[in-house]
């Protein structure tokens, strides 16, 4: 399950950028496009600054009056927001709502008359596919400066699913992977379109595999969010937690995959305080499977499987990656001595 | 090899699977194809792989003209001293001599050495990019070609007229383009095309964030227009340097600029503009961001003059600015040190980055500089290449061949006229003094005892100083002279022909020496008293024959927004030294 990892769409985008060939040439106004859709994307300057924490995003205008849909981050953090419009305008942007499982907030500015991407217009694609994106990659482009352009291919549509746990995406849903840099400091919010400028996603957040150090370029069909895009905007909307698979007439939606943790287990570990908390058991739950297992408070987990547990974090996210029926065979170290207890996973209730 | 061979027969693999696919679609694929491998076949021989002799730097380069310019990335030419060692696509590897800097652009002028038929590039016209245009690239990223094959990348332009911040204020981005083509270290210097393979930028830098020293999606190229604004004093061997305005500016609310505050010595306060006034356009373009003024400014050389279009009290004015320098002379003779500090190290895996490889594992031949060229680097403070400076000195100087006549005419001169609007006029250029006596204007007295030079006549911005400089450029040349150089080329006020420039210096006195581009002609000049002041500006309208000698007949004279007045000389009486003794 975890062997599905980026190294595995290397091939992929071989095979679909000689696929695509017989496209690239073809006569497209490429410049009528990209002026048709810089308008509808917009800068987006809020809180954040220091290092790694960018204070800019991208966003792209939905509605008329001033609908702006933006990735769900730190920036929408401050109280105000400003928008900058591809002319020049600033206006002061205020979070309608946000949907931290799609990774996904709405923002509405007071303007009317404004440019925008008809979602009923949006488009799907498949691997093979050429595309642009827009955003503002690096904060390079500030005033009336038009946000920057870049060309790829969809190499793979998929599932950010498989990869639960090693990967912090609140986002599980389907997404385009893209062959260019889409996903750069300040790029999330921003669109990745059809080369005649047809709406596909949204650029998610950037993306690293820690066990690779690889980045992923990945993209949020438009498909995934236009509901509840609609919901937010009509004011019908009401957040879902994460994790929660039923919407409010009871349908059962897309299975969001769950994530285990150390309390499924009946373990409890000290407070995660500083960077690399050691994973110290501070208490085991009467009767769960920890208990039964023989696990004892000061135990310090080493081993979760055959990775290393270093920290509180990396225990949370060896637990996370864990699947129902596994066999989790955890070390932990207890006075000088090293014990091994065996566990499988249970299914857990709510699945 | 194995591994090439097996990746080879993977694409021919692909290739085959869609065969069928091509032959049946689109011929335009091929077409498109054939144009592109064309245009790759074509300005490659012009790509340059930039070494230091020995081997502790490296980039890329292009050649653009047959005599063996190139231009290059400051940051590559710093790290590799006087003289490099230059590889083309032909396998030679030539030897190159440094001519001329810029540290706060980034831009290095070089000359290959050896061959007066270098293939060379074409300039294109950068202000005609559009987002979405096609460019390639080409260079040496990672130092990959041990032929000196450029690598060849091809992508899309992302925007135009970008800004990038300097590093304090050099290896500054103005006006720049930014790519999605890919960028990589060693690509440094290296050209961009366009889609017709002209020479519209030189890459220089990209976006570097948190994954190491590699391309991102983000690659900023000095636009081409840029340095066409500079070529000629790069020509002229000088460490260049960009201009300002004088004064600063604020953004208002409705995206207007206002002058936030304004030095009362610049140009642009001789010309009028004033606190809260509000800028319309500059140098051309509208002004709606003070960004937009600094992104301007930067693709200026200090001394150029460019429109600026103000309104106050509902009122637009146009007026001419003269830029002075960003930096200050010490400034300047900073980064022409020994050494720039080198770009941040990488930050990658990568134990080791291709810069790094030392002569023996590039393969460089260790030779001796033939003597021959030696001699073709000259050191002075303040330029990059004395050498070129001199070089371009005799070049422009050639324009004053048609009055070579006058030469050894050191003594009086008497030159006799009229104003266009009828006043009468006798100037004496005596060893002792100078004159000017009107039949409507003040006079004018100047000694030469040695006490300061005056705005005499009154009104004319020291018009008889001039003539009197003009006299001393046409009997003696420039041996007459403190100091002289060639200081590039500009249009001439900033709105007439393009203009070489020769500046001279006696005592307090400089003077700026204007000759046509297009065909050497001595067009005018323009003479200061001091620094901070207007400038006596002098053009000529017409030459005459005065007695078999050809000299200016028709002038007129400028002072500040003032014209002083137009004069048709009608005789002019010379004589030597001794024989006015």
């Amino acid at each position: 399950m975890n062997s599905f990892s980026i190294r595995s769409l290397v091939p992929m985008m071989l095979f679909s950028v000689a696929v695509i060939l017989p496209n690239t040439a073809r006569a497209q106004s490429t410049s009528e496009t990209i002026a048709n859709v810089s308008p509808k994307v917009v800068k987006i300057f809020g809180a954040g600054g220091s290092k790694n924490l960018y204070a800019y995003g991208s966003g792209f205008l939905v509605s008329s009056n001033g609908h702006i849909v933006t990735v769900w981050s730190h920036i929408l953090d401050s109280d105000t927001v400003s928008i900058v419009l591809h002319d020049g305008r600033r206006f002061e942007g205020k979070v309608l709502a946000a949907e931290p499982p799609l990774d996904m907030a709405v923002l509405k500015i007071e303007a009317e008359g404004l440019p925008f991407f008809d979602l009923t217009q949006a488009a799907g694609a498949g691997p093979g596919t050429r595309v642009l994106g827009f955003s503002n990659a690096f904060k390079v482009a500030t005033g009336d400066e038009p946000v920057s352009v870049i060309h790829g291919v969809i190499a793979a549509k998929t599932s950010l699913a498989a990869r639960r746990g090693a990967f912090e995406s609140p986002y599980n849903g389907p997404v385009y992977v893209v062959d260019a840099v889409t996903n750069n400091a300040g790029a999330a919010g921003g669109v990745l379109t059809t080369w005649d400028g047809r709406l596909l996603g949204m650029i998610g957040k950037e993306l690293r595999n820690t066990q690779t150090n690889t980045w992923l370029n990945y993209v949020m069909p438009i498909g995934e969010l236009r509901e509840t895009i609609e919901q937010i905007i009509s004011g019908r909307f009401n957040s879902k937690k994460p994790d929660d698979d039923e919407d409010e007439r009871g349908k059962s939606t897309r299975k969001r995959p769950l994530r285990y943790e150390a309390t499924d287990f009946g373990i409890v570990t000290i407070p995660n305080v500083v960077a690399r908390t050691p994973a110290y058991i501070d208490r085991v739950l009467p009767g769960s499977l920890a208990d039964t297992a023989g696990l004892q408070p000061n135990d310090l987990i080493l081993f979760v499987g055959e990775s290393l547990v270093q920290s509180c974090r990396t225990l949370k996210e060896e637990l996370g990656r864990l699947e129902s029926g596994d066999q989790l065979k955890i070390v932990v170290r207890r006075d000088d001595k090293l014990f091994t207890v065996g566990i499988t996973v249970p299914k857990k209730a709510v699945e | 090899m194995n591994r090439q061979f097996a990746l080879l027969s993977l694409l021919i693999g692909l290739v085959a699977n869609t065969s069928e696919n091509v032959s049946a679609t689109d011929s335009e694929v091929i077409t498109a194809q054939q144009i592109r491998t064309d245009i790759v076949k074509k300005v490659a021989p012009a790509v340059v792989a930039i070494f230091s002799p020995d081997g502790n730097g490296g980039g890329s380069g292009v050649l653009i003209s047959p005599d063996g310019y190139a231009l290059s990335n400051f940051h590559v030419t710093s790290a590799c001293g006087d003289f490099m060692k230059c590889g083309l696509n032909d396998g030679v590897l030539y030897d190159a001599v440094i001519v001329g800097i810029d540290p706060t652009g980034d831009v290095a002028l070089l000359k290959l050495l050896g061959r007066d038929d270098f293939p060379h590039a074409t300039l294109g016209d950068s202000d005609k990019l559009n987002v979405g245009d096609w460019t390639y690239a080409m260079g040496n990223p990672f130092l990959l070609a041990t032929d000196f094959e450029p690598t060849v990348t091809f992508g899309m332009v992302s925007g135009v007229h970008r800004y990038q911040y300097p590093a304090g204020t050099f290896l500054e981005y103005t006006d720049c383009i930014q790519v999605d083509t890919s960028i990589n270290p060693g690509n440094s210097g290296g050209p961009l095309f366009n889609a017709a393979g002209e020479l519209i930028g030189i890459n220089g830098r990209i976006a570097v964030e948190k994954r190491g020293r590699v391309n991102v999606g983000a690659g900023y190229s000095i636009s081409i227009n840029q340095i066409k604004h500079f070529m000629d004093q790069l020509r002229g061997g000088h460490i260049v340097d960009h201009a300002t305005l004088g004064a600063t500016v604020r953004s208002g609310t409705d995206r207007t600029v206002k002058v936030d505050s304004i030095l009362e010595t610049s140009d642009a306060y001789r010309r009028g503009l004033r606190e809260d006034d509000e800028i319309v356009s500059f140098a051309g373009r509208p002004i709606g961001s003070v960004n937009q003024i600094k992104n301007i400014l930067g693709i200026y050389p200090k001394g150029w003059s460019v429109p600026l279009v103000y309104r106050r009290n509902g009122r637009k004015q146009e007026i001419f600015v003269e830029l002075p320098a960003l930096h200050t002379k010490s400034e300047m003779a900073m980064p022409a040190g020994p050494k720039m500090p080198r770009p941040p190290a990488p930050r990658g895996r990568n134990p080791k980055s291709p810069e790094e490889k030392t002569p023996a594992e590039m393969g460089l031949p260790k030779e001796e500089l033939p003597d021959e060229y030696k001699k073709l680097f000259e050191k002075k403070a303040g330029y990059a290449n004395y050498y070129f400076n001199k070089l371009e000195q005799q070049r422009v100087l050639a324009g004053l061949t048609p009055y070579t006549s006058w030469q050894g005419q050191n003594g009086k001169w008497i030159l006799k006229g009229q104003t266009v609007d009828g006043d009468k006029v006798v100037i004496k250029l005596l060893p002792q003094a100078l004159s000017a006596q009107f039949s409507k204007r003040a006079p004018g007295l100047q000694t030469l005892d040695g006490s300061d030079f005056l705005d005499e006549p009154p009104g004319s911005g020291g018009m008889l100083a001039a003539l009197q400089q003009l006299k001393l450029l046409f009997s003696e040349g420039t041996a007459a002279f403190n100091d002289v150089t060639y200081q590039g080329s500009q249009p001439l006020d900033g709105r007439g022909d393009t203009v070489d420039v020769l500046v001279t210096k006696k005592s307090i006195l400089e003077c700026r020496w204007y000759f046509r581009a297009t065909d050497g002609a001595f067009v005018g000049f323009d003479s200061l008293l001091g620094s901070n002041v207007d400038a006596c500006k002098i053009r000529i309208l017409k030459f005459d024959d005065f007695q078999g000698r050809r000299f200016p007949s028709r002038v007129s004279v400028h002072y500040g927004d003032v014209e002083y007045g137009t004069f048709d000389f009608r005789s002019i009486e010379t004589a030597t030294s001794s024989e006015t003794r």
